[in-house]
């Protein structure tokens, strides 16, 4: 059963592994881990916004430099210890996702996806905008170091790892205990049919923008770490790419399932790093080599949709069933993801109810 | 006032860019209810094509042909590859495809053309044209790029309207199953829907890129301002995709010309322009009548 024990135990397991690898492994895999940690923290906040409570968001790049920013402009000019840094990180996002969520709240489907989209374009242009507070493109610079009782030598980037890790586990256990709650169910009812769900006494509106400030506050967290692994805000990092990226790792593992989001994470951060090194040690010319990453991480996607249409973690679960046999229908049912992102009726006129919306 | 003329003139060649992509995208949501985020590398890839067969023949027509045909063969062969196995599946997983799709064809641009930024030629002059002796902002390459993009519209408008291959595209847009149920081969309309968004995006990508130079990751922004021409519009209507595309060019244009912080601000101007006609019409400004959500 799920349970906040078993969430518990799970996390302290992945805790104590990561802890291992931090410690046997290189500075560079340890800022890969990092790396991953971060996207994770991002990626779930999404899975959650986009599997469960059917909204899409292209955006969420936007929070992360709104999570970001808010970070290195405490520790900068107020001295701000870290954690406090984060826990008011975490309140600006859920303030500004409450006010997308707001606005979001009345779009469907591309509609929905192309106001994110331009909300991810265009909010990192206010740094470039307003030099003297965000620094322009150049960023503003943040200092973060290994606290005192670690010693002198200890490895910065292991502290970072650390971190990281410890932030997105809290924040993967909180959101599996919310995924399962009240706030949980009511997401899915309203994702699955809006009237069902406004006829049972769900408050459509305010389910819809508190996922919004859920995944808003997930991607500030992020940004946050982003902040201190990289030691540099700037416009650069939170291109539309990178939104793209956490819809993309979302997607990938497994709309709508934490492990997925964990899995999409880990494709996302790996495939580029692994197919540069192989590419690096064939003595490719930088042209090429520089581009094989990207050519490959493409077709690495399109493969991924294509084989494993419910993400890796469908596929996973698939290859589980076919050792031990169906589970239970209930379990089934609770844990597959969605299928539809919205129902298509939103998107479609009345003669067009055969066909599903997607943006 | 002369000031507002050479925006507005130079609003309006962006915006009927801007139109182009926007068009593109509607043909391809009307027969597939899919939004195609590759787009705008596809066009890259087509005139980074046209580009070669410019530097080889020496002539600019050849290019602009060939890029065109390009366009039509990239977006048939995507659709038959690639889109077509995702139709029966969750519909954000076609939605990746056409990211993994982008993603790709920004490396494989990379590879075969490399990354360097490089020049586009114009068909004609961009020399500034003048009207008793006031400049007026646009140069005959503009002109062309306006009228290039009119005469397609208006084209694929007619052919929409006058053609029984268009009226088969509408039956299968309006509704697949009793098109199906008539004898059109929906599948196969569907691939022609593609070809087309190609060819209007390969047309896009030609005209634009004197003005942006040529690089794997080029048409990116003009992508995301022709989605949100679309949104704005409707993506359902085409005369939409040409309003939006043009109160887009033209509001971008005042924006990067009378603001004090000008470029920087216009991704702003855009987001601010998109919300407000978001909240006044979820749908998009031209968009079918809405029908009551159940």
């Amino acid at each position: 059963m799920q349970t906040f024990p078993r969430r518990l135990a799970v996390a302290v397991v992945t805790a104590a592994v990561v802890w291992f690898l931090s410690v046997r492994l290189t500075t560079f895999r340890d800022f890969q881990i990092a790396e991953v940690a971060i996207e994770v923290t991002a990626v779930a906040g999404l899975t959650v916004l986009t599997g469960l409570s059917g909204q899409i968001s292209l955006g969420n790049g936007a929070f992360m430099a709104i999570g970001g920013y808010t970070t290195a402009l405490l520790l900068l000019h107020l001295n701000w210890p870290f954690i406090a840094a984060l826990v008011a990180s975490a309140v600006v996002t859920a303030v500004a996702g409450g006010i997308v969520g707001v606005a979001a709240a009345r779009l469907r489907g591309p509609y929905l996806a192309g106001a994110t989209l331009m909300l991810g374009v265009a909010l990192p242009s206010l740094a470039a905008a307003y030099q003297g507070v965000f620094g322009g493109d150049q960023g503003l610079n943040v200092v973060f170091t290994t606290p005192a009782f670690l010693g002198a030598t200890f490895p910065l980037t292991r502290w970072q790892a650390w971190v990281s890790t410890m932030v997105a586990l809290v924040t993967l256990v909180l959101l599996a205990n919310l995924c399962y709650s009240r706030t949980g169910r009511n997401w899915r009812a309203v994702r699955d049919d809006e009237v069902a769900a406004a006829l049972d006494g769900v408050n459509v509106a305010a389910t819809r923008v508190l996922a919004f400030v859920v995944s808003a506050v997930c991607a500030g967290l992020a940004g946050s770490l982003l902040a201190i692994v990289t030691s540099l805000v700037a416009p650069g990092a939170f291109t539309i790419t990178l939104s793209i990226a956490l819809l993309t790792a979302a997607v990938i593992g497994g709309l709508g399932s934490l492990p997925g989001a964990l899995w999409g994470s880990l494709l996302i951060v790996i495939v580029p790093t692994y197919v540069t090194d192989v590419a690096t040690s064939h003595g490719l010319s930088s042209s090429v080599g520089s581009n094989i990453p990207i050519a490959a991480y493409g077709a690495v996607l399109i493969l991924v949709m294509l084989v494993f249409p419910q993400g890796i973690q469908g596929g996973l679960h698939r290859l589980l069933t076919l050792f031990t046999g169906p589970e239970p229908r209930a379990r089934i049912a609770r844990d597959a993801p969605a299928p539809h992102v919205a129902p298509p009726a939103d998107e479609a006129p009345a003669s067009q109810h055969e066909k599903e919306g997607s943006a | 006032m002369v000031e507002f003329l050479q925006f507005t003139l130079s609003g309006v060649v962006f915006g009927m860019i801007y139109a182009a992509v926007a068009l593109s995208l509607v043909l391809i949501w009307r027969g597939t209810r899919l939004l195609n985020y590759a787009q705008g590398a596809m066009a890259m890839f087509t005139t980074f094509v046209a580009i070669e067969v410019i530097y080889r023949t020496g002539s600019y027509w050849a290019g602009f042909v060939v890029a065109l045909a390009a366009g039509v063969v990239l977006g048939a062969v995507c659709q038959l590859t690639v889109i077509r196995p995702t139709m029966n599946k969750p519909p954000l997983n076609a939605v990746i495809v056409t990211i993994g799709l982008l993603t790709l064809l920004e490396g494989l641009a990379g590879i075969f053309f490399g990354g360097q930024y490089r020049s586009f030629p114009a068909a004609f002059s961009v020399t500034g044209l003048k009207v008793g002796g006031t400049a007026l902002g646009v140069s005959r390459f503009d002109v062309f790029v306006v009228a290039a993009v009119l005469v397609t519209t208006l084209a694929l408008g007619a052919a929409f309207k006058y053609t029984s291959a268009g009226l088969r595209m509408r039956a299968a847009a309006f509704n697949a199953t009793i098109a199906r149920l008539s004898g059109i081969r929906v599948a196969r309309v569907l691939t022609v829907g593609w070809a087309l968004a190609g060819l209007l995006g390969a047309l896009a990508g030609v005209l634009v890129s004197p003005s942006t130079f040529l690089y794997p990751s080029s048409m990116d922004a003009i992508f995301v301002y022709g989605f949100t021409a679309a949104v704005i519009g409707g993506l359902d209507s085409a005369v939409g995709a040409l309003a939006g595309g043009l109160l887009l060019g033209l509001a971008l244009s005042y924006a990067g010309g009378y603001l004090h912080s000008g470029a920087s601000l216009v991704p702003l101007v855009a987001l601010v322009i998109l919300v407000v006609v978001l909240m006044v019409r979820p749908d998009g400004l031209f968009s079918a009548t809405q029908v009551r959500r159940v």
